[in-house]
């Protein structure tokens, strides 16, 4: 990985410091990714609603894993309680929503309104460490969960919560294809802004607690004060994530977030790569295509002798759950870096082809 | 036969010292009130006294370096300085101010700046971020304005303590693994890349426990100059804590010694070696040694 993050394509000279700190490491690979978004903006054009909504869904639960993976990637703590941060998000758009806040101006207050509470909840991470700071993250799952369930007046209790499309000016952006255009832009403006975190102070100072906190605190590092602001951070972003599903689904209802799916959020980090940006992306894409996959799988091999013996059409909900259970096993033996250390290993075979040594 | 492995020391401090400098050469400390002081400070951890009412000060400008055997307490003395330890009793001051109740990561700020006996970089981080980790409390950019880059200065400001970082990096000599993973570093350039970040913090008053641990003779060779640059060209005053004699006493311009958690020496090089109870410190045994009474 040193070797690797450390390789720049011959020919490519850099001689001022601004070269050296983009975030993108060469002028081909940032124009590679402008050409990715550029293509992603046709998308809606094409696709049909079905790949639309999962598209959708990866941007949505996307900006709330990066969100996770700069707590648990980057600052090194953990959380077993991301997805009530997702909910609390989604419940909080709508609230502001029924109190006359324009959606617009809802999402990004949903997402500071999570900070809030995130910060909240992250307060003992100063004090615990490992197992103790997960068991703590645990009660807040359970705690906020118990919270959406009761407090009627802000999620409407059982019977769930609706809310708007989302608008400017008279605009709505009722359908999947123009959802999209609000996911996407909310995606690259919050993946732009973690990796630019990233490469400024506060970012480092994040790295730093993860690596070895004893000696960032003698960097002038404050932990207490970092600690939670990881969390806050981390919760800003599963808030926001969580306010676009709201107005894209138009309906919350208080037993989505469960304590699966904080897990399943925490396997999309790992699949993806602790500690990467784009990585929390990857495991996304993973974690969410994993079932549909197994569902193409499963619709194929319909009427087969496989079909027969093994009853698929029947089992599928539950061997969905294993198959997601062994990739992820399999990931921590085989690839505990995840899909973005695969992707950097790709990428440096291809740099080097057809020499790779 | 106990004396013999320190007179051997003695002979490599001489040849040291003509290729080097002698103890009282070089930088002349500056007379002007001392830059750290601690008075009657002791740490005790449940029945065990790891320190006992040790006092002593620094001016600016010196190189001061703290010896002793093994479990004397140098390295717990260092964490009173740098905050990692309240003592149980006493005061330290910095700067004619007691810091005793500061808590460490305020310390950095106030110009004090340490290394580790046992490595501490941030091992996933480049070398060049390690080293951009000890500028942390010279920036000015946050959260907010940092994820917004371009348009809050944070970009003009990184950029502006890169060179300093660049500085440090070409002094040091590790420019060939700025790039490089820290944890993925040999031994000895992982020491150098620890003190580069002690020193991109641009301290007052640096604190290097055991900087030579483990290295070879020329990797020494090459550390003692990086200190004594660092404190007759970079102006900071030094306290190290040292097991190699030959560097102590050629470096040093004042050595002070503890055993067992109290102060039983503290001058010059070449006096503190001739006093009777260090040696006795270091070699046990009482026949070569006058009565510690007499």
């Amino acid at each position: 990985m040193t070797a690797l993050s450390a390789m720049t394509p011959c020919g490519e000279f850099r001689t001022s410091y601004r070269q050296d700190t983009t975030i993108f490491p060469t002028a081909l690979s940032r124009n590679l990714m402008l050409a990715m978004v550029a293509v992603l903006c046709l998308v809606p054009l094409v696709a049909d609603r079905y790949i639309l909504d999962l598209m959708i869904r990866i941007g949505m639960l996307s900006i709330a894993a990066l969100g996770l993976n700069i707590l648990v990637g980057f600052t090194g703590q953990i959380s077993i309680g991301h997805a009530v941060f997702f909910g609390f998000g989604a419940f909080a758009s709508a609230w502001f929503v029924r109190h006359g806040v324009p959606v617009v101006a809802a999402i990004p207050l949903a997402g500071l309104a999570t900070t809030v509470v995130g910060m909240v909840f992250g307060l003992p991470a100063a004090r615990l460490k490992g197992l103790y700071l997960a068991i703590a993250t645990l009660a807040a799952q359970f705690i906020l969960e118990d919270f959406f369930a009761r407090a009627q007046w802000f999620t409407g209790g059982v019977a769930g919560t609706i809310t708007e499309y989302f608008s400017i000016f008279g605009f709505y952006f009722d359908t999947g294809e123009r959802y999209f255009y609000v996911v996407l832009a909310y995606m690259v403006v919050m993946y732009v802004m973690a990796w630019n975190l990233m490469r400024s102070r506060d970012g480092r100072a994040l790295v730093a607690i993860r690596d070895h906190y004893l000696s960032a605190e003698m960097m002038g590092i404050n932990l207490t004060k970092y600690r939670t602001l990881s969390f806050g951070i981390s919760s800003f972003y599963a808030g926001i994530g969580g306010a676009l599903y709201a107005h894209y689904l138009l309906f919350v209802s208080v037993e989505a977030f469960n304590i699966l799916f904080s897990i399943e959020f925490l396997g999309m980090i790992i699949i993806g790569g602790l500690g990467s940006v784009i990585g929390s992306l990857f495991g996304t894409i993973f974690m969410v295509m994993l079932p549909e996959v197994v569902q193409w799988g499963a619709d194929a091999l319909s009427g087969g002798w496989i079909d027969r013996t093994l009853r698929l059409s029947n089992s599928i909900s539950f061997l969905r759950e294993m198959v997601i259970g062994a990739v992820i096993i399999l990931f921590l033996i085989f690839e505990p870096d995840g899909l973005a250390h695969r992707w950097r290993m790709i990428k440096a075979y291809w740099k080097l082809y057809p020499f790779s040594h | 036969m106990a004396l013999a492995p320190l007179r051997g020391r003695l002979k490599t401090r001489t040849l040291m010292t003509d290729n080097g400098r002698s103890a009282s050469g070089g930088a002349t400390p500056r007379d002007a009130g001392p830059l750290f002081e601690a008075r009657d400070v002791s740490l005790q951890f449940g029945g065990i006294r790891a320190l006992s009412n040790v006092s002593f000060s620094i001016r600016t400008g010196e190189l001061f370096s703290i010896i002793g055997p093994n479990g004397a307490g140098k390295t717990c003395m260092v964490n009173c300085i740098s905050g990692r330890y309240r003592p149980t009793d006493g005061r330290v001051r910095f700067k004619g101010r007691d810091i005793t109740d500061v808590p460490p990561n305020r310390r950095a700020r106030l110009g004090i700046g340490r290394t580790f006996q046992n490595l501490a970089l941030f091992g996933h981080m480049s070398v060049l971020d390690n080293i951009m980790v000890g500028r942390h409390h010279l920036l000015r950019n946050n959260f907010l304005t940092g994820a917004i880059y371009w348009w809050t200065g944070a970009q003009r400001e990184e950029l502006a303590h890169r060179r300093a970082v660049e500085d440090v990096i070409d002094f040091l000599e590790i420019q060939h693994v700025r790039k490089s993973t820290a944890g993925a570093l040999p031994y000895g350039l992982r020491k150098r890349v620890e003190l580069a970040r002690a020193v991109a913090l641009k301290p007052e008053l640096i604190l290097l426990d055991e900087p030579m641990a483990g290295m070879n003779l020329e990797e020494k060779e090459d550390m003692a100059r990086y200190i004594v640059d660092l404190n007759e060209e970079w102006g900071m005053t030094v306290i190290m804590i040292e097991h190699d004699m030959g560097v102590v006493m050629d470096i040093s311009h004042r050595v002070m010694v503890l055993d067992l958690g109290r102060k039983i020496a503290e001058g010059a090089p070449e006096a503190v070696l001739a006093n009777p109870q260090v040696k006795r410190a270091y070699l046990g045994g009482t026949d070569a040694v006058p009565d510690q009474a007499a």
